[in-house]
């Protein structure tokens, strides 16, 4: 093959498109193109779904943030996130326990069902929700208090343990499935805010689990830990699995990946794709999806 | 949306660089290894002992380049982690580059038996056409290079279509061999030195269809390999 017909081959490999993808796109994006009726690609909908969402539109002041966003949250699911800053994803994450009710001027409209309960209804109590829906931050935020008292004030505040020793039963066994027990159980009484910042994370996640949550929302975990620290959280959400259900927003892909068995991902306030996370970062069906994960200009 | 697909187009320039130079590779790689099965051909069909000597000569050339574009992709995998398309051009080379690597082993083989037949005093010719055979797998690795290089997917598809023809071809060749093996064991030796030749182009057929389904795989996501044809067009709609 001479140098020449290189050339020109490696040009038409640049300017052919795949074409299936290609249909996809024009038939998702023709849509897009105006805020209206928007159409997610990919399995957002679940059947029997522990986490039901639909039409969730979100605006702060008069900027819409999120637009018309459907997406179901399996049970026992890891589900991830992702998309570029100020697609909404962290804002959408934060809809699931109200976290946005604290915001003054921002306004959520839409269905959330929380095993077929509206959560935003009159009667839902936002501190008992947010006990059934945790959630993890991106910068650790142990409570200036001893190691014990961190995992021990949500149990507290519920009510959850009638003794003492109860009470010591739900802190050694939130730190033991947060995976932080062996290196924390001779300085229980310490601050918590003496740890380092892997083991503040670790610290926070035994914090949201000791009172039993059943969906766990993660917004970065990990983003402020170094690649053991990550690991470890990482090893912890996959054990986690087993008995919450948990949404996590990243911005590493690999740590999407690596954890999640299914990904939605988020752009400019709307969800283009949802998908099983093997499908997503192999074959992912929407270009935008595809820019973002190979690292190609949106 | 308008903007179409390109394989560049990486917001870091030097990752889009580094993908261009692996493929150009391939393809320089590609065009090696047809030249060399077009030459064992050559050497076949005109008992050309200095083609076949060059032929068996020139192989390393392309285990070099298999061994060298092979290290360039590990180092991707592990700078680059690629996701998506990216990731499927990844591994679509990686695996083209061992069919094509085979290729050269056959067509080294083609020189190789020419050597002992001249050797014998004989040729190829004396006992069966490889002609046909041999112009049929060396188009089909031409298409299948073309639809690498192209990411054309309907050239690889009708590549993948010819298998049947090859193997029509290769049993024809095979039978005349036996016949002519069972009437004249003195022919045996050379007979069977002939039937590798033949068996040899087979087996580029095969590591070309092998080609074929790798670019399908890289441009519709999907693994066609050990489907049967009809199946594969369903599944690619077309």
């Amino acid at each position: 093959m001479s140098t020449n017909t290189t050339a020109t081959l490696s040009q038409s490999f640049r300017a052919k498109p795949n074409s299936m993808q290609e249909d996809i796109t024009n038939d998702a994006t023709s849509e897009s193109s105006e805020h209206s009726q928007h159409i997610t690609i990919g399995e957002n909908i679940l059947e029997n779904a522990k986490f039901t969402t639909r039409n969730v539109n979100v605006y702060y002041g008069e900027k819409q943030a999120i637009f018309d966003v459907s997406l179901d949250i399996d049970h026992n699911e890891v589900i991830a996130l992702i998309g570029p800053s100020g697609c909404g994803k962290s804002t959408y994450l934060r809809t699931l326990n109200r976290m946005n009710d604290t915001i003054s001027n921002c306004r959520v409209t839409g269905d959330f069902l929380l095993d077929n309960e509206d959560i935003y209804s009159k009667k839902m109590d936002p501190v008992l929700l947010r006990a059934r829906v945790g959630m993890v931050f991106q910068k650790p935020n142990p409570f200036p208090k001893s190691i014990y008292d961190n995992v021990a004030y949500g149990p507290r505040l519920h009510g959850l343990a009638r003794t003492n020793s109860e009470l010591d039963e739900i802190v050694i066994t939130s730190l033991e499935k947060a995976g932080l027990f062996k290196e924390v159980k001779d300085r229980l009484n310490e601050p918590g805010t003496g740890l380092s910042g892997g083991q503040q994370q670790r610290l926070c996640i035994a914090r949201t689990i000791a009172v039993s949550p059943e969906v766990i929302l993660m917004d970065e975990p990990a983003s402020a830990l170094d690649p053991i620290a990550t690991a470890i959280i990482e090893e912890l959400i996959d054990e986690l699995r087993e008995n919450f259900t948990i949404a996590i927003v990243t911005h590493s892909m690999q740590q999407a990946a690596r954890v999640s068995q299914r990904t939605a991902y988020f752009h400019l306030g709307k969800i283009i794709e949802v998908g099983e996370t093997s499908q997503i970062f192999t074959n992912p069906r929407h270009q935008l999806t595809e820019n973002y994960i190979t690292g190609k200009f949106g | 949306m308008n903007n179409e697909t390109p394989l560049g187009g990486h917001i870091s320039k030097r990752f889009d660089n580094e993908l261009e130079d692996i493929r150009n590779k391939v393809l320089t790689m590609g065009g090696l290894v047809e030249t060399q099965l077009n030459n064992g051909i050559l050497a076949l069909m005109e008992s050309d002992s200095a083609i076949a000597q060059q032929v068996s000569s020139e192989d390393y050339k392309i285990n070099a380049m298999e061994v060298e574009i092979d290290s360039q992709c590990v180092e991707i995998l592990a700078r680059r982690q690629p996701a998506a398309s990216d990731l499927r051009l990844i591994v679509a080379i990686i695996k083209t580059i061992t069919d094509l690597e085979r290729i050269g082993d056959q067509a080294e083989k083609l020189g190789r038996f020419e050597l002992e037949l001249i050797d014998e005093g004989s040729t190829s010719t004396q006992y069966a056409k490889l002609e046909h055979l041999g112009k049929l797998v060396s188009k089909m690795l031409g298409n299948a290079l073309n639809s690498f290089a192209r990411l054309d997917d309907a050239v690889a598809l009708k590549t993948i279509k010819k298998n049947k023809k090859v193997n029509d071809e290769y049993e024809a060749l095979m039978r005349q061999l036996i016949t002519l093996m069972m009437e004249d064991p003195r022919t045996i030796k050379n007979a069977l030195r002939v039937s590798w030749c033949a068996r040899a182009l087979e087996r580029v057929g095969d590591h070309a269809i092998n080609i074929c389904e790798y670019v399908l795989f890289l441009k519709h996501g999907k693994d066609v390999r050990h489907i049967a044809y009809k199946e594969v067009k369903k599944q690619l709609s077309f």
